[in-house]
């Protein structure tokens, strides 16, 4: 036995673990400010998987042909799938489902201010597909090291399934650029609406973003926000190539010395207006969300009513066995 | 039904397990809210096996599930430790000893 076992201060135990890379799971002690970090932060993904749904769903109807339909369909699942596996994670954290649709609905829970976009255009599901789900993917991929156990174990999941979903962008942004003169213009209309939004996917700027410097601390986050945001343009400037495309930046240009490319300045007005509810479909996503919600309801409460019906007959049942 | 409102509303937690194939033992994917365990079922195929996971789904809901304290750790798991005998390794045998 090593002398560090007569440690019993659970503050020293957990940061002991995180430093060693030990996975902090659920009914172990963990400081009140880490687990309300990763509700709200759990939470937040979670609802953006859900709401998510609602401007790729608006395709699904008119996609051009029976594969892209398919392939569509499996996404919007897939992304629903995303969505249950983050609630299940922060419902470890002691908040219970009710309570996060709650906090959703009532505008209280952010979700991605990227969904908040509209989707014009059948390009804009490629669009989507290549740089949101690109953006996300950046952004996911080192939370599969996140200290929480539940949170890392979902994103794995999560990652595994994500890499078809911008595969399928491409491919239709591919498709478009092969095309005619029309589809050429659409693809890259779709691009020039969908790269800065994408690019503020990363949330804001290091010296503006508040919450960072802790959770880098705690280990839930392992890059800051502009060296993420930094790969992501030096990945997209060399991908747009082969699309015959170009993002909107004009000042995006190799730097030999850097060896990354420099980009323009950020719209964080605009950022910040969608962020706080002035986006193009703000209103439309929750209203969306809050009816779908509301008009479930009784396919819940019948659910619940039914199963507690099964119940009671099978007591009833044992109830006369055991008499009998 | 004389629960209250609130908690009677919400569905049950559900803990999944999935035998990814045969010969294999079922393991914890995680977990999702039903209403009865038919439902669990047919969530958990829809969730954790959409891309050919499994070949076979338990649930049992949560409130079933009875855990050890991680505080208590170390008096679990202690006596264990210094128990190294019950290792093959442990035995000092000679190199010209064969198949054992």
């Amino acid at each position: 036995m090593t002398a560090g076992n007569a440690n019993t201060d659970p503050q020293e135990i957990f940061d002991d673990k995180v430093a060693r890379e030990i996975r902090i799971e659920p009914k172990d002690w963990m400081p009140d400010k880490y687990r309300q970090t990763l509700i709200r932060q759990i939470s937040q993904h979670a609802h953006s998987e859900i709401v998510g749904m609602l401007p790729e769903g608006n395709w699904i109807t008119r996609a051009p042909t029976l594969r892209r339909k398919a392939t569509l369909i499996a996404k919007v699942q897939d992304e629903a799938g995303h969505g249950l596996y983050l609630y299940s994670a922060a419902e470890t954290l002691n908040i219970s489902r009710d309570e996060m649709l709650a906090q959703l609905h009532s505008g209280k829970a952010k979700y991605s201010s990227i969904f908040n976009y509209p989707t014009l255009t059948w390009a804009d599901i490629g669009a989507i597909g290549w740089l949101v789900d690109g953006a996300a993917i950046m952004n996911q991929v080192p939370l599969c090291r996140a200290s929480y156990g539940p949170y890392a174990r979902a994103m794995v999941r999560i990652c595994k399934e994500e890499s078809f979903h911008q595969r399928q962008g491409f491919e239709i942004l591919l498709t478009l650029s092969r095309g005619s003169s029309p589809q050429r213009h659409m693809c890259q209309d779709a691009i020039n609406r969908w790269w800065w939004p994408s690019v503020m996917m990363f949330g804001p700027s290091d010296d503006q973003s508040p919450h960072s410097a802790q959770s880098m601390a705690w280990k839930i986050k392992r890059f800051s926000n502009d060296e993420l945001r930094q790969k992501f343009v030096d990945v997209c400037a060399e991908q747009v190539k082969l699309l015959g495309m170009t993002l909107p930046d004009k000042d995006l240009q190799w730097n030999a010395t850097t060896e990354h490319y420099d980009f323009g300045p950020i719209n964080w007005q605009e950022f910040w207006d969608v962020v706080n509810g002035n986006g193009p479909c703000n209103r439309e996503r929750l209203e969306a969300r809050v009816k779908a919600h509301e008009e479930g309801q009784w396919v819940r409460d019948a659910a619940i009513a039914f199963a507690a019906k099964q119940n009671d007959s099978i007591r009833k049942k044992n109830t006369a066995d055991v008499a009998a | 039904m004389s629960q209250p409102e609130t908690s009677a509303r919400e569905w049950p937690l559900w803990e999944i397990f999935i035998r990814s194939r045969q010969g294999l033992d079922h393991k914890h994917v995680g977990s999702l809210h039903a209403a009865d365990a038919a439902m669990a079922i047919e969530n958990a195929r829809d969730v954790y096996t959409r891309r050919m996971e499994g070949v076979s789904i338990w649930v049992v809901e949560s409130r079933h599930i009875h855990a050890s304290n991680p505080e208590e750790a170390e008096s679990l798991y202690d006596p264990a430790t210094d128990k190294v005998y019950r290792h093959p390794t442990f035995y000092d045998l000679p190199d010209a000893l064969k198949h054992m």
